[in-house]
């Protein structure tokens, strides 16, 4: 193996992106430890806890059903803030554009942009925007920075799960990476997968409205899926997370496409779905709460957390018990 | 999902768990099932199946990994084909991880090769007519799951015309190294669980001299978890009536006669020849090469290039995994030096792969 390669695996947000942070990037750009790793910093100053997160999308194709580059790029900055429990602010957009690239797209994408930034309250104070000679990038890429104000005085994050946890998605998993995929290789498919693509802060507001203090974690499982945002909030926590694969909510036509191409749903990118890591007496209301929400009507729990270990098992659908790892090499590669 | 969630029922598998519970109870002895299919491996683990075996019985796994069981060298001359201007090599997936002696396809890749993965070989005919003045050779590897649809994909070229569309082939066929396991007198095998889609193409009668020359029981088994357990329970039942029969367990898709249409295909297209089985070696007539009529569309003929000498990585235990002999955690690589990240050994590669499932799913 030549280690001088990037390879696209490095990108996956699975075990070799880990590698890539914690070997190289992490140690030479800051050193922040990993209990500190999480989906936006949250800084301090004059007093204010602000949250600060960016993010690059290069999702292929750039339009997909249910979405496009431009709400996702939006809706992805904004759920890295919310997942703090911050109120996300203000917005910036830098483009890159491939020469040649058609004005009616970059129209349309500027469009969903605005649309996705009002929805969600954001304002997109600033930007900047390149054009590269044709081939040297791949039509258009964007990178959205955020700001949020974090308001409560408590702490969420991935190093705050604690024995007797339960572990709540808002839905169903798998959607977003299947119908870009979809899409990218011309499957044709009978029923329609739409990207759950969805701007979450409103989400995670009810959230701690209806639980406070007793959110311990928010994250939203993108690239690597359920199963390696799981398993690094088990090793930020040194904690044990237990799954029950029949309570996982899985869209029975992205249940079948993995099936029939050997994917995982558990691994699937998903682009407005979070999991909230709660106190064990919070959890009735904060679900409740989270089904009253119209991005959470298929929300259930579907694990908890157990004393050390940093690692994650699922009780399988037919009830034996197996070991959950991050995603190891590309699964589906530009999903966002 | 029709026909999925039905066979994926707790309480079909638990019940079936409690059966093969009963039928060894007072046993000590233990028996040993081999599975010769990555599909198998992996669904064994993925539901975690074994958890809920006695300790009577324990599943191994053998050479049923299309990718675990081709040798270093055919990596090698895909490396090479790929460097050559103008070619795109276009391969199933897994295929893109495997280490070859020195590089493998996603380092070229990251170089500049042009490797396309396609999830069909008609989708590699497709690029090739797209692509006239390119050459596109397809990774033909697999059992006889995959030979009918690659050599479906050279009639196609054919039909179409095309001069620039080449398959790699690297086909193995099954019956045969189950033989030469039967035959090993380091191993004893009780029983095995076999194949369910190869078995759709040649019907059960191939693995009737397993039953009765090597008096080893054989059950055609599906591919969900309840497929496997009532699978196993049907060889445990075999096991503890001293019989050895081929039976089918699969049988809402394996028939008698197999899959006449594919079948002809395979002979069409393709010429029985010795092949050599990573960690096997050569086992006589257990491959598939193109057949000389349709040597047009043979890689290894058509294209000329030079490959460099294959080296195989100290201390992999790939071969003895595959025979069933060691199991991951034994090799001295498994989670240090090899990994699914960075694999040593095609077993950590392939999603079938005996090392990777073990890896990735634990027990």
């Amino acid at each position: 193996m030549n280690k001088d390669l990037i390879l696209l695996g490095h990108g996956s947000g699975g075990k070799l992106s880990h590698q890539l942070l914690d070997d190289l990037i992490i140690p030479t750009l800051s050193g922040i430890p990993l209990a500190g790793q999480n989906d936006a910093a949250v800084v301090e100053h004059g007093g204010q806890r602000l949250a600060f997160t960016t993010d690059s999308y290069v999702v292929d194709p750039i339009f997909f059903p249910g979405g496009d580059i431009g709400c996702l790029a939006v809706n992805g900055t904004v759920n890295d803030l919310a997942m703090m429990g911050a109120r996300p602010l203000f917005i910036s957009a830098g483009l890159i554009v491939e020469e040649g690239f058609s004005r009616t797209e970059l129209t349309e994408i500027l469009a969903s942009m605005r649309g996705a930034a009002d929805a969600a309250g954001v304002r997109i104070v600033t930007g900047d925007t390149k054009v590269v000679p044709k081939g040297k990038a791949d039509r258009i890429f964007i990178n959205t920075s955020g700001i949020g104000a974090v308001e409560h005085d408590f702490t969420i994050n991935g190093a705050n799960a604690r024995a007797g946890d339960v572990v709540i998605i808002n839905g169903t998993i798998g959607d977003h990476g299947i119908a870009v995929m979809a899409r990218r290789e011309g499957l044709d498919l009978q029923a329609a997968i739409q990207s759950d693509c969805a701007a979450l802060n409103s989400l995670v507001a009810e959230i701690i409205a209806a639980g406070g203090e007793a959110v311990h974690v928010l994250r939203d499982p993108t690239r690597g899926g359920v199963a390696t945002t799981l398993k690094e909030i088990a090793l930020q926590s040194d904690k044990t997370i237990t799954l029950r694969e029949d309570a996982l909510p899985v869209n029975g036509a992205v249940k079948g496409v993995c099936s029939i191409l050997g994917l995982d749903p558990l691994y699937v990118a998903n682009e407005g779905k979070l999991l909230a890591v709660v106190a064990p007496e919070a959890a009735e209301g904060v679900l409740a709460r989270i089904k009253g929400h119209p991005l959470g009507k298929d929300a259930a729990i579907i694990g908890h957390v157990a004393e050390g270990g940093a690692r994650v098992q699922m009780e399988t659908a037919v009830g034996g018990m197996r070991a959950v790892e991050m995603l190891a090499g590309e699964q589906l590669p530009r999903i966002c | 999902m029709k026909y999925q969630d039905e066979f994926r029922d707790r309480h079909v598998v638990l019940g079936l768990a409690a059966r093969i519970r009963e039928h060894v109870t007072g046993r000590t002895e233990p028996m040993t099932f081999m599975e010769v299919c990555g599909t198998h491996t992996m669904s064994i683990y993925q539901y975690g199946l074994r958890t809920l075996l006695p300790p009577q019985v324990r599943l191994i796994s053998g050479p049923g990994c299309p990718v675990c069981v081709t040798p270093n060298e055919y990596l090698d001359r895909a490396v090479a084909l790929c460097r050559l201007p103008g070619v795109i090599v276009a391969t199933f997936g897994d295929m893109v991880r495997v280490p070859g002696s020195t590089s493998s396809l996603q380092e070229e890749r990251a170089r500049g090769a042009d490797i396309r993965i396609v999830y069909s070989p008609l989708d590699a005919v497709a690029i090739a007519a797209r692509n006239p003045e390119r050459r596109v050779v397809f990774l033909g590897v697999g059992f006889e799951t995959t030979a009918p649809a690659i050599g479906g994909s050279i009639l196609a070229a054919k039909r179409q015309g095309l001069a620039n569309y080449f398959v790699l082939a690297a086909h193995k066929t099954m019956p045969k190294p189950m033989g030469v396991l039967s035959a090993d007198p380091d191993l004893k095998i009780d029983g095995y669980i076999c194949p369910a889609h190869v078995s759709t193409i040649t019907g059960p009668d191939i693995y009737r001299f397993l039953a009765e020359e090597f008096h080893i029981p054989c059950v055609i088994t599906g591919f969900e978890p309840a497929d496997v357990m009532q699978g196993v329970e049907m060889l445990v039942r075999q096991v503890v009536a001293g019989e050895s029969r081929v039976e089918t367990q699969y049988s809402r898709v394996v028939r008698p006669e197999g899959n006449r249409k594919a079948q002809e295909v395979i002979r069409e297209v393709f010429t029985p020849c010795d092949a050599p089985w990573r960690g096997i070696g050569v086992i006589p007539g257990s491959g598939l090469r193109i057949a000389d009529a349709y040597a047009a569309f043979d890689a290894e003929k058509a294209i000329s290039v030079a490959v460099e000498e294959t080296r195989e990585h100290a201390g992999c235990l790939c071969g003895e995994i595959l025979k069933g002999k060691v199991t991951p955690a034994d090799c001295p690589l498994f989670g240090g030096a090899c990994t699914p990240e960075s694999p040593v050994g095609a077993c950590m590669v392939s999603s079938e792969g005996t090392c990777a499932a073990a890896y990735k799913y634990g027990q």
